[in-house]
C-alpha cells in the first residue's frame, strides 16, 4: 500500500492550536491538492508526516507503518520542503550523493535523477549558483532518488517563472499517472485547479473539505452566466422579474446568478430578444477557496 | 515505462536496510564536499606552525637568553606545542560547523527524513568527524613539533627535544588526542546550539575565556580546571610535569569523560527536538 493516512493529527505550540483534528488519505495515482492559506498548517502537516515534528495526538501511517519505521525511507517517500535547503558551495551532484548513500543508493542513481531533471549538464557546479527553478529541480531528483511511492511537494512552484511552473505540474501528473501518490501543497487555488484531482483544504489547522475537484467546484459555490444581448436592459428586466440576480459585466453583458442558460435562453425567446453569446461559467475555484477559507485567515487585510 | 519508473538500481547497493555503513558513506561525502572544511583544515595546520615558529623563533626559544632558573625548566617539547591555542580554534570551528551547517541551509531536514533514526544519524556524523580530527590533531601536533624544533635548533646552543627522547612522543601525539576531544566537544556544543555562531561563542568560553579569567571564579570550580580545556586538558604536552597538574594522563583521560557526558546531552537532545 502507498497511501499517506492522516488521523486525528493535532499539534499545539503553547497555547496555539497549529493542526486540529485533521484527517485524510492521500491516494495512489492522484495528485492531491494540499489547500489552506498561509499559516493554516499545511507545513506543519507536512513535517509530521515525515517524522520532522512528533504530533501533540493523532497518528500519520505512511502505508501502514510510522514513517520512523520505514526500514529504507527514501524507497517509499520523496519529499521536497524547502528548494533552498542546501549547502551554497556544495555541488549539486555531491548533494544528492550524500542523499542517496545515507540509504545505500549509488552514484548511478544520481546521475539518473540529475538526467530526469534536466540538471545533468549544472551537476558539478556548486549549488548556491542556481536559480530558484534551478533549485526546485534539484529538490525534485532529490525526492526521486529512492524511486519512491509517495511524493509530498511543499509550494513546489512558489516564486517560479511560468516555464517552471509548467515543468512542475506536468512532472506531478506524470508521477501521478505511473500510480504514485502525490501530496502537494499550495496556496493558490489558481494552481491547483489544473494539477490536481484531489483536494484536501484546511484553514486554521482544520479540515474544511476532502474531495475531487470536479465535486469540489459544483458543490461549493453558484455558476454564473454570461449573456450578451441586443437589447440588454430590456432582458436585464425580464431576468430580474423571473427571479435573476444581474450584474454589469464588461462591453455590456450581464452577468446573471440564480438562472441556468436554458431558463435565460427560453425568457430571451420569449420575449423577442435576440442573444449574441449566452455562456454558463463556472464558479472559479479562486473564489470558492476565499468563501470556504474566508473565516480562518489568520491576518486578513482590510478591504478598500 | 518513463524514466521516472525506471526501477532504482539493483545488486549489491539494493537495501533491506539502512546500515550504518551507508550513513557513514553519507557523512563522509558532506564532510568532503564542503570547500569550508578543506580552508578550515588547512588554517589548522598553517596557522599553528606559523605560530609555533614565531614563538620558536623568539627570545623564549633561545636556551642562551633565559635565567638560570628559567633554563632548569627548560622543555622545548612543550615550547613548539605551546600553539595547540590556535589549533584547538580550528578544530573547534570544524566540529560546530560539521553540524550548524545543516541548520544553517535546512538540509538537516533532508538528513532527518532520509535518515528517521536520529541517533543513527547523529552517530555517524560524529564518527566520520572523530577520524578527520583524530588524523588532523596528530599531523597538526607533529608538525608543531618538528617545525617547532627546528627553529629552536636554529639558535646557537639551545638544546632541542626529538621524537626518540624519552616522553616526547607521549607528549606530541598527547597533545594531538587534546585537539580531536576538543573537536568532540565542539560537535557536542554545536548540536546544542544549532547556530555557527552561538556554538562559536559557547565554546571560546568554554576553551579561553574561562581559563583567562579562572582566578576570580568560585574554589569550588576551580577544582574541575584539572579537567578543563586550556588549562589540566593540555597538560600532556609539558615533559615535566608542573607542580599543579602532577597526573596530565589522569587530566586528559578526565576532560575526555566531561566532553563525553557532554554529547551525552547533546544526542539526548538531538533525539527529541524537532526541525
Amino acid at each position: 500500500m502507498t497511501t499517506i493516512e492522516v488521523r486525528e493529527l493535532t499539534k499545539r505550540y503553547g497555547p496555539d492550536v497549529v493542526v486540529d483534528g485533521l484527517s485524510f488519505t492521500v491516494e495512489p495515482g492522484h495528485v492531491t491538492g494540499f489547500l489552506g492559506p498561509n499559516g493554516a498548517g499545511k507545513s506543519t502537516t507536512m513535517r509530521m508526516i515525515l517524522g520532522l515534528a512528533p504530533p501533540t495526538a493523532g497518528s500519520v501511517r505512511i502505508g501502514g507503518r510510522e514513517y520512523a519505521q520505514l526500514p529504507v525511507p527514501l524507497t517509499e517517500v520523496g519529499a521536497l520542503l524547502d528548494a533552498g535547503a542546501l549547502h551554497p558551495a556544495r555541488r549539486a551532484d555531491d548533494h544528492l550523493l550524500a542523499i542517496a548513500q545515507s540509504n545505500g543508493i549509488g552514484r548511478r542513481r544520481v546521475a539518473e535523477v540529475l538526467a530526469m531533471v534536466g540538471l545533468e549538464k549544472v551537476a558539478h557546479r556548486r549549488a548556491g549558483g542556481f536559480s530558484l527553478g534551478m533549485r526546485q529541480r534539484l529538490g525534485i531528483a532529490a525526492a526521486l532518488l529512492g524511486d519512491p511511492q509517495i511524493l509530498i511537494f511543499d509550494e513546489p512552484v512558489n516564486g517560479l517563472d511560468p516555464e517552471g511552473i509548467r515543468w512542475i505540474r506536468d512532472f506531478m501528473r506524470t508521477l501521478a499517472a505511473e500510480g504514485r501518490s502525490v501530496l502537494c501543497s499550495s496556496h493558490l487555488m489558481s494552481e491547483m485547479a489544473v494539477t490536481a484531482d484531489h483536494l484536501v483544504v484546511i484553514g486554521r489547522g482544520r479540515l474544511i473539505a476532502d474531495t475531487s475537484m470536479s465535486e469540489f467546484t459544483r458543490s461549493h459555490g453558484e455558476g454564473t452566466v454570461l449573456v450578451r444581448a441586443e437589447y440588454a436592459d430590456e432582458l436585464a428586466r425580464h431576468l430580474t422579474a423571473a427571479g435573476g440576480v444581474v450584474r454589469r459585466g464588461l462591453e455590456r453583458s450581464l452577468i446573471v446568478t440564480g438562472l441556468d442558460s436554458a431558463e435565460i435562453g427560453r425568457l430571451a425567446a420569449f420575449h423577442g430578444v435576440t442573444l449574441s453569446e449566452l455562456t454558463p461559467q463556472a464558479p472559479s475555484l479562486e473564489d470558492v477557496f476565499m468563501e470556504l477559507t474566508q473565516d480562518s485567515v489568520e491576518y486578513a487585510g482590510a478591504t478598500a | 515505462m518513463s524514466a521516472a519508473t525506471r526501477p532504482v538500481e539493483t545488486g549489491p547497493a539494493a537495501r533491506t536496510q539502512v546500515r550504518f555503513a551507508d550513513l557513514l558513506r553519507s557523512e563522509w561525502t558532506k564532510f568532503r564536499s564542503l570547500p569550508s572544511v578543506r580552508w578550515t583544515l588547512l588554517a589548522m595546520l598553517v596557522f599553528t606552525t606559523g605560530i609555533t615558529l614565531l614563538v620558536c623563533g623568539g627570545d623564549q626559544g633561545r636556551y642562551s637568553a633565559l635565567s638560570p632558573e628559567d633554563q632548569l625548566a627548560w622543555d622545548p617539547t612543550a615550547l613548539s606545542l605551546n600553539s595547540f591555542f590556535m589549533a584547538q580554534l580550528c578544530v573547534s570551528v570544524l566540529g560546530i560547523l560539521v553540524v550548524t551547517s545543516e541548520y544553517a541551509t535546512g538540509t538537516i531536514r533532508t538528513s532527518l527524513s532520509a535518515m528517521p533514526r536520529r541517533g543513527r544519524l547523529l552517530a555517524a556524523k560524529t564518527s566520520v568527524f572523530t577520524v578527520v580530527a583524530l588524523i588532523a590533531g596528530q599531523l597538526t601536533s607533529f608538525v608543531a613539533f618538528l617545525a617547532g624544533q627546528a627553529m629552536i635548533g636554529s639558535h646557537d646552543g639551545s638544546p632541542t627535544a626529538s621524537l626518540g627522547d624519552p616522553g616526547v612522543l607521549t607528549a606530541v601525539s598527547g597533545t594531538g588526542l587534546y585537539l580531536a576531544a576538543i573537536g568532540l566537544l565542539a560537535v557536542a556544543v554545536g548540536t546544542l546550539t544549532r547556530a555557527t555562531a552561538g556554538g562559536l561563542a559557547v565554546q571560546v568560553g568554554i576553551t579561553l575565556l574561562v581559563p583567562a579569567f579562572g582566578g576570580a571564579l568560585p574554589s569550588g570550580v576551580q577544582k574541575a580546571f584539572a579537567y578543563w580545556p586550556s588549562l589540566g586538558g593540555p597538560e600532556i604536552r609539558n615533559l615535566v610535569p608542573t607542580p599543579e597538574y602532577p597526573d596530565a594522563w589522569t587530566n586528559l583521560a578526565g576532560m575526555t569523560a566531561g566532553i563525553a557526558v557532554v554529547l551525552v546531552v547533546a544526542f539526548a537532545v538531538f533525539r527529541r527536538r524537532e526541525v
